[in-house]
């Protein structure tokens, strides 16, 4: 599949953003000062914004988005359309309510955080669902998003936390103690790869066309000499090599990096800030994960030109 | 919203939508094909191109290119305005001038040439479908030099079959798709019958009649066929001799048919050394002669009562022996040579398969013969209560006939026909009005104006029936015309030699050329053999700076690689703006049950300065004042095409159309103009059908109520033996010549090659480019095929048909990939003697394993076809063209034999031999590239959105 | 309005397509015919960029490809390939769409995008396993085959042309329409006579078009039958036969 900025972008800072709303709305302790609060919502809020607002880059007619909304009893898109915005709305409310009342926020906190949860699930699930893409097709895929969203979320918001009411250590092993295991998902995620290919789910030259009782199956010519929408959306190859390259970067990015910071500042009882560092690493090992989430993927389209 | 139907969740679709104001209906120009279109209007523009159901010809179905008729009407490569160039030949300079400016300038050029000495005209045109209007012209101009486009395409097919029996695949017949049970087609992938061949197959299909298709390339025709013959090209005559000669074996031929309808029991002269050793014994009358089982005397042919003998010596009046020619045959072919086991080496054919198609040749011929209930009587007045058939048929085209044994090769098929009695039979091959038409009523080739200024005597292009009938000069030896047809080069030239005009003219050999007149051909590309050569001889210059071809005029349509090489452009109009006629006088559309020829008309008007070439021709005809063009008044005879195609007659009530002719329009074929013929046309859809009454439709080489209802609809002027010919006396006389005993006689560097290719039985020879060096420097065949949806160069600049086709790979046998190193979507010299190309390959298994082949004339030049200078064409298409040479490797005889057959002067295109090597390209693109040229038309649009404006 | 693009109740009548592998030559025609119909017709223009550039591309809602098949032991045959929207029974590509742009008819199962409800987001592209939906480069709205739904009920042609322009102009007749649901209709028994089938069922997609196999080809090494040389080889010499040929003629 092609992997388009506007989608790359689109998941991985809306994963963070609902992944730290999601624990802010569960209470995670900020700083107890009204204007850190502030900044930390708008960091949160505004990575998932910003990530939402990367996605309709990608949409012919941006102006039209707001028809997404009306299908979210069949498309996993829509719901994510909705849960997103309901989850924002539900998280302003939550920042200013405890902002600027002193009304009990727990519960909207509790609802803002299973909507951006759900998001996070939704988002994953417009990709989990496709059948044409086996790479995709699997429960891991919103497992490994939710790990993503939580770890890089939660790298965030602990940089942005009160320290005393858990204690830095504490802080710095619960970052590794998601980070790590979300990136296990996604090594799982990428073993299933592997194996969960076209052609294991029998789907060949030979079943696309159906003439597979003949004899063996070989595209001789594309039914255009050039491109077309499908074959620069869904033909996109990799080499494998530069593949396992990425992957490795990718998690020595995305999470050796942010694990031996944490590790740092635990060990060395570092102020948790510096695990904002940890989370700029991870966001930018999500970034190559994210494209390679893309661009390893086979559509069966491909079966039909290749 | 109003007949729309409602959709679910009560969606609004408008399901009964406008579709056009008007439809007007004419005829597709895409291609040869010549279907019958309906053109729906809209707000003035084209708004949609669908076949028509009417049509003899397509039966309401339309191909790819047909359908992109709104593109190519559209165009931004048109040109828009004549044109004289200002830059140097090939440069693509030009400024924009007014057609009195051009008409004037070209009538000064060639009325200066008319005057001096008529021949250094060269008046050549391409695939148009006015050759009865240009050859006329042309005739009336007094230029010998005079052809259209037939001898680079498929002269050997037509020639062949005309020598042979009067017609030919080519356009000139069909299958009996209703009633044949085996059918066997050689060498087509689209053909000038594309979509008749496409309704054919799939009525086969629906009839569960099995296709056997021979073709080193199995896309296509060949890939729905139900057997592939994967023959190693040029072989194919030896293919099908291996065939006769199993079937003679097995006496498997219809004896009856060969003694009523061919000349199989004439005797041939048997007295080695005489001057008519192997020619026909006649009577005192020219009538020849058989050998009478009865009597056991020999009597003339025909003679009632006479039952002729097919083998044994028969003694002459004058003592000497002759045999029939079946017994000359049968030896012949029955020579173990010629048997599967000897020919499948060459052929690549095993020969477990020849004997099994052999025998389902036979087996569907004989056991499974149809017969309709129709009597009929032939020309002796004989009554036949029944039609009898041998319902096996056969189509080639151009992959047999475009080598250099192409011409026996297509006799050896015809044979073969001939041998089981499918010619015209219920379930064979069956002629299409107005064929049959036999030697005896085409014309001679004609060379001579009494003196400058004056008309031919006759047409330019004929059919030779001996050494007797070449354009030659008093010396014996040189040729008369430019191309040298009807020379010892090509004697049997019945379509000229387009491709040699150019690189003769260039060295002057015959003679050099002042003006070259072109129309609608692309010689400085796609339809010449060594192109980049071409180019350069068009643009060459003496010692004096002057161009070695004078002058240079040529009408295009749009901005192709050969308008860049013309002094002066006369713009022509596209298919869907002028008045065109499909005429029975030249490439007639009729189909086996009918007769029929069609028109164009101006269905849209040109928004452009530019004049249907036809009209403009007549126009200079007039400036010129040529016979037959002027009025009384000294006005022009012909206001414009349109004109001409009502009151022009050939003879007196043959005209171009058929249809709808005398005062009322009553009288059809022949009578009087009738000034509202072409309003009657455009009525009955462009189109005009008349069917063949049913006595008539079969046998028609010997039917005689065939023949009466041709004389009377005007097809043809008398009633006329048509005699198969399965041993061609002009051959023979061809090969007396050169044994030195008849006159004139070829040069002794041509006596060798005419004694050994005339042969007056169909032969196989190896063909002549590597034909010694079969497994030597150049391993591989490589040929073209043409992609279904493009047509030649003039596709491309079609905005949709280039998405389909915008570069080309070779497809090369994996074998010989693995061989080399290869792997789909690498780089590859591909090597000729005459030169090399790079390009990208594709592996591919369906082919023979010694071929490699690519799609035709995908390649363009940059800064034609108003395409970007780095369009996929440019960068990654090809021609094979390129290491084609026009002429044969040299032997060190001191000749440069011509790439074309021997006997006819067909361009050999397949002949091509090759080697490839695996190459670098690091710029990814083909070679040779060369220098773009201007353009000559405005930048075109980057984007096409076409039809919006009839839905929003 | 309701619109939803959960899946309608099935309904009896499916149109659809059957194309016939055996026949198809490859030619193009349908989808060259298809462009020029569709690009003035339902959902006009199908656009075209770089349209005499160096990267021509543009919306098609019909393609042909070309496949080789090689059989274990008989020589390679090529197989050419059209494919346009199959109109599935369980068509993902409606249920993906989060504007309700996608849809399914429930009166004769077509499948259609309403462009002016589409965002272009893509996905319905992404959920069709088949590659039958395109993004118009220049509406930026998805397109796909309308099954030429502005014909084939359309009062402004005669009844014979209410089919859709690639089976009408098929010159191989290799495309048929009508009813699929129909067990009676003349193409439902042409899938049962000749196994007609569904591209890639694994996709679950269960579409309404159904292909026709390529027959069986003949292999070149199939067993020859004797020529009837009864009369052949006979002693009375090479042409013994043709003294008997010629007696029987009298
Ligand atoms: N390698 C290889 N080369 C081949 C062949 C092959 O098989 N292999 N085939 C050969 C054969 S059979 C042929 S027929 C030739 C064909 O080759 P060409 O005869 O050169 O065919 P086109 O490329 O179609 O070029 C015809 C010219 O006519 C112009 N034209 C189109 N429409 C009109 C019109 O309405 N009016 C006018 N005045 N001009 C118009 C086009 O713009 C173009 O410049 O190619 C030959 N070349
Ligand atoms: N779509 C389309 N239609 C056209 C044209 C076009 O450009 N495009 N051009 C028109 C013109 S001008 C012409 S002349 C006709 C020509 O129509 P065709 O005769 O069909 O011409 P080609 O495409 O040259 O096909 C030649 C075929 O012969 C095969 N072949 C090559 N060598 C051999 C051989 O030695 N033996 C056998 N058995 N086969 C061989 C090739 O593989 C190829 O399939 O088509 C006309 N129709
Ligand atoms: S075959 Fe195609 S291009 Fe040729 S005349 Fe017919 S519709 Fe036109
Ligand atoms: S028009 Fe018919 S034969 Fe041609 S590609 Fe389409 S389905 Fe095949
Ligand atoms: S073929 Fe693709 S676009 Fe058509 S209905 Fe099926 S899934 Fe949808
Ligand atoms: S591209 Fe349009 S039709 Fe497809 S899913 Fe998106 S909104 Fe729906
Ligand atoms: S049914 Fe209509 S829209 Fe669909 S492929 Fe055929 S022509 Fe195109
Ligand atoms: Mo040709």
């Amino acid at each position: 599949m092609h992997p388009a900025v506007s989608v790359i972008l689109f998941t991985v800072t809306s994963g963070a953003g609902f992944g730290a709303i999601a624990l802010i709305g569960a209470g995670y302790p900020l700083r107890d000062h009204p204007l850190a609060v502030l900044l930390t919502a708008m960091a949160a809020g505004g990575l998932a914004v910003a990530g939402l607002v990367a996605s309709t880059f990608h949409l012919g007619h941006p102006e039209r988005a707001w028809r997404a909304f009306s299908q979210w009893r069949s498309s996993w898109l829509s719901r994510e359309g909705v849960l997103a915005v309901a989850a924002l709305v539900g998280f302003g409310l939550h920042t200013l309510a405890r902002l600027f009342t002193d009304w009990p926020v727990a519960g909207i906190g509790w609802a803002v955080s299973a909507l951006s949860l759900a998001t996070i699930f939704s988002t994953a699930m417009i990709y989990a669902q496709l059948r044409t893409v086996p790479h995709w097709h699997s429960a891991l895929t919103p497992a490994a998003y939710l790990g993503f969203g939580l770890a890089s979320g939660f790298l965030l918001v602990a940089a942005a936390g009160n320290v005393s009411a858990l204690g830095g250590v504490s802080v710095a092993l619960i970052a590794m103690a998601l980070v790590v295991p979300a990136w296990a998902v996604k090594i799982a995620w990428w073993q299933r790869a592997a194996s969960a290919t076209l052609a294991a789910r029998d789907m060949t030259a030979e079943s696309a066309t159906g003439l597979g009782a003949i004899g063996r199956v070989r595209l001789l010519e594309r039914p255009h000499s050039g491109a077309n929408y499908l074959t620069r959306e869904m033909v996109h190859r990799i080499g494998r090599k530069h593949a396992g390259k990425l992957r490795v970067a990718a998690i020595a990015i995305g999470a050796m990096l942010p694990t031996l910071i944490a590790a740092l500042v635990a060990w060395l009882q570092l102020e948790t800030v510096f695990l904002l560092a940890g989370f700029v690493a991870m966001m930018a090992g999500l970034f190559v994960e994210r494209w390679l989430f893309f661009a390893e993927a086979s559509h069966s389209v491909s079966l039909y030109y290749d | 919203m109003a007949a729309g139907l409602r959709g679910s969740g009560d969606r609004p679709v408008e399901t009964s939508p406008h579709v056009s104001d008007e439809v007007r209906r004419t005829t597709c120009y895409m291609c040869a094909c010549r279907c019958g279109i309906n053109v729906h209007l809209r707000d003035g523009k084209v708004r949609y191109i669908e076949g028509n159901r009417d049509h003899p010809v397509n039966r309401g179905v339309l191909c790819a290119k047909g359908s992109a008729g709104i593109m190519q009407h559209y165009s931004p490569a048109r040109l828009s305005k004549p044109l004289l160039r200002t830059g140097e030949r090939g440069s693509g300079q030009f400024r924009e001038i007014e057609w009195e400016e051009a008409l004037a300038l070209a009538a000064d050029w060639l009325g200066e040439v008319r005057r001096r000495d008529p021949k250094k005209l060269a008046f050549f045109t391409g695939r148009d479908q006015s050759q009865s209007l240009t050859s006329w012209w042309a005739q009336q101009y007094g230029t010998p030099n005079y052809a259209a486009h037939g001898g680079f395409c498929s002269v050997n097919m037509a020639a062949a079959g005309i020598y042979t029996f009067g017609g030919a695949f080519w356009e000139f017949g069909a299958v009996d798709w209703e009633l044949t049970r085996l059918f066997l087609i050689f060498g087509v992938a689209e053909d000038h019958d594309s979509n008749p061949i496409k309704l054919g197959l799939s009525r086969l299909k629906e009839r569960g009649v099995r296709t056997i298709a021979v073709n080193p390339v199995r896309t296509g025709y060949s890939a729905v066929a139900d057997e592939w013959v994967a023959i190693t090209p040029g072989t194919d005559g030896l293919f099908v001799l291996a065939i006769v000669h199993e079937l003679i074996k097995a006496g498997q031929v219809d004896v009856d048919y060969l003694l009523r309808y061919t000349n199989a029991a004439w005797l041939v002269i048997d007295d080695q050394g005489a001057a008519d050793h192997g020619l026909f014994a006649r009577d005192g009358d020219g009538r020849p002669l058989v050998l009478d089982r009865t009597s056991g005397k020999v009597v003339a042919a025909g003679e009632a009562g006479v039952r002729p003998h097919l083998k044994g010596r028969a003694v002459l009046a004058d003592g000497r022996g002759a045999v029939p020619v079946f017994e000359l045959l049968a030896r012949q072919y029955l020579d173990p040579g010629n048997s599967p086991e000897a020919t499948a080496s060459v052929t690549g054919v095993s020969a477990e398969q020849t004997r099994r198609i052999a025998a389902e040749i036979a087996r569907a011929a004989f056991a499974e013969e149809v017969v309709i209930d129709q009597p009929w009587t032939d020309l002796n007045g004989e009554r036949h209560d029944r039609m009898i058939g041998r319902p096996v048929s056969f189509h080639a085209m151009r992959g047999i006939s475009a080598h250099s044994n192409g011409f026996q090769t297509c006799r050896a098929l015809h044979l073969l026909q001939i041998l089981i009695g499918s010619i015209d039979t219920p379930g064979g091959f069956r002629f299409e009005p107005p064929y049959p038409r036999p030697i005896a009523i085409q014309p001679r080739p004609h060379r001579k104006a009494s003196e400058p200024g004056r008309p031919l005597s006759g047409p330019h292009l004929g059919f030779p029936e001996g050494p007797h009938d070449l354009l030659l000069e008093a010396d014996g030896a040189t040729p008369v015309r430019i191309d040298k047809a009807f020379s010892w080069d090509a004697p049997l030239a019945a379509h000229g030699l387009m491709h040699m005009v150019i690189a003769n003219a260039h060295t002057r050999d015959p003679y050099g050329i002042d003006v070259l007149f072109l129309y609608m051909a692309n010689m400085a590309w796609n339809s010449s053999m060594n192109t980049a050569g071409v180019m350069k001889m068009l643009a060459d210059k003496d010692a004096n700076g002057d161009y070695l071809i004078g002058k240079i005029i040529y009408s295009d349509a749009y901005d192709s690689e050969m308008v860049a090489y013309a002094d002066l452009v006369l713009p022509d109009t596209t298919y869907l703006e002028r008045h065109d006629c499909i005429s029975l006088l030249d490439r007639p559309i009729g189909e086996p049950d009918s007769m029929a020829d069609a028109i164009r008309w101006p269905v849209v008007t040109p928004d452009r300065d530019v004049r249907a070439f036809q009209s403009v021709l007549l126009d200079l005809g007039h400036r010129l004042a040529l016979p037959g063009m002027t009025a009384e008044d000294g006005g022009p005879r012909y206001r414009d095409y349109a004109d001409y195609i009502v009151r022009h007659e050939r003879r007196p009530g043959i005209g171009p159309l058929a249809g709808w002719r005398g005062a009322n329009g009553e009288k059809t074929g022949r009578g009087e103009p009738n000034p509202d013929q072409l309003s009657r046309y455009i009525e009955h859809g462009g189109f005009f059908e008349k069917a063949v009454p049913a006595e008539a439709r079969y046998y028609r080489h010997a039917n005689r109520a065939w023949q009466e209802w041709a004389v009377e609809h005007g097809l043809q002027e008398r009633v006329v033996d048509n005699v198969f010919q399965l041993y061609l006396e002009p051959l023979r006389k061809f090969q007396l010549a050169a044994e030195g005993r008849i006159e004139p006689s070829p040069p002794p560097s041509h006596r060798a090659r005419i004694a050994r290719c005339f042969t007056p039985l169909p032969t196989w020879y190896p063909p002549f480019e590597g034909g010694a060096d079969a497994g030597g420097e150049y391993p591989f065949h490589a040929i073209t095929q043409r992609p279904a949806a493009m047509y030649h160069s003039w596709g491309s600049q079609n905005a949709w048909l280039r998405q389909i086709h915008g570069h080309s790979p070779l497809f090369v046998p994996s074998a010989i990939c693995e061989a080399a190193g290869l792997k789909d979507d690498d780089w590859a010299w591909l090597t000729s003697a005459h030169g090399r190309i790079r390009v990208q390959v594709r592996r591919s298994e369906a082919v023979n394993a010694k071929t490699m082949w690519t799609w035709n004339a995908i390649g363009k030049r940059g800064g034609a076809w108003a395409l970007a200078p780095d369009a996929p064409e440019v960068r990654r298409g090809f021609l094979l063209n390129h290491i084609i040479s026009e002429l044969l490797p040299a032997k060190g005889d001191g000749m440069r034999w011509s790439n074309s057959d021997p006997i006819t002067g067909q361009a050999a295109w397949f002949d091509l031999r090759v080697r490839i090597e695996k190459a670098a390209a690091p710029d990814a693109v083909v070679l040779p590239q060369f220098a773009p040229r201007q353009s000559a038309v405005p930048p075109a649009p980057a984007t096409v959105a076409y039809g919006g404006e009839w839905t929003s | 309005m309701d619109v939803v693009t959960s899946l309608p109740a099935p309904g009896q009548k499916r149109l659809g397509l059957v194309i016939d592998l055996d026949i198809c030559v490859g030619c193009h025609a349908c989808a060259v015919n298809c462009k020029e119909w569709n690009t003035g017709g339902h959902g006009a223009p199908l656009a075209d960029i770089d349209a005499y550039g160096a990267r021509p591309e543009g919306t098609w809602l019909n393609r042909i490809h070309t496949f080789e098949v090689t059989p274990k032991d008989a020589p390679a045959q090529i197989v050419h390939f059209p494919k346009s929207c199959l109109h599935c029974q369980d068509a993902p590509c409606v249920t993906v769409c989060p504007t309700g742009a996608s849809y399914k008819r429930a009166e004769d199962g077509i499948v259609l995008v309403e462009e002016d409800r589409c965002i272009g987001c893509g996905l319905c592209a992404w959920a069709c396993p088949y590659g039958a939906r395109e993004m118009d480069p220049v509406a930026r709205v998805m397109k796909k085959c309308t099954l030429c739904i502005d014909r084939i009920y359309n009062e402004h042609l005669p009844q014979i042309d209410r089919v859709p322009a690639c089976v009408r102009t098929c010159p191989a007749h290799a495309r048929h329409f009508g009813d699929l649901g129909d067990p009676d209709s003349e193409v439902s028994r042409k899938v049962a006579a000749r196994g007609g089938y569904d591209l890639m069922p694994q996709a679950g997609t269960r579409p309404v078009n159904k292909y026709l196999p390529p027959r069986p080809k003949t292999r070149p090494d199939r067993p020859a039958p004797q020529l009837p040389q009864a009369e052949a080889g006979e002693a009375t010499g090479f042409l013994g036969w043709l003294d008997r040929a010629l007696e029987r003629l009298g």
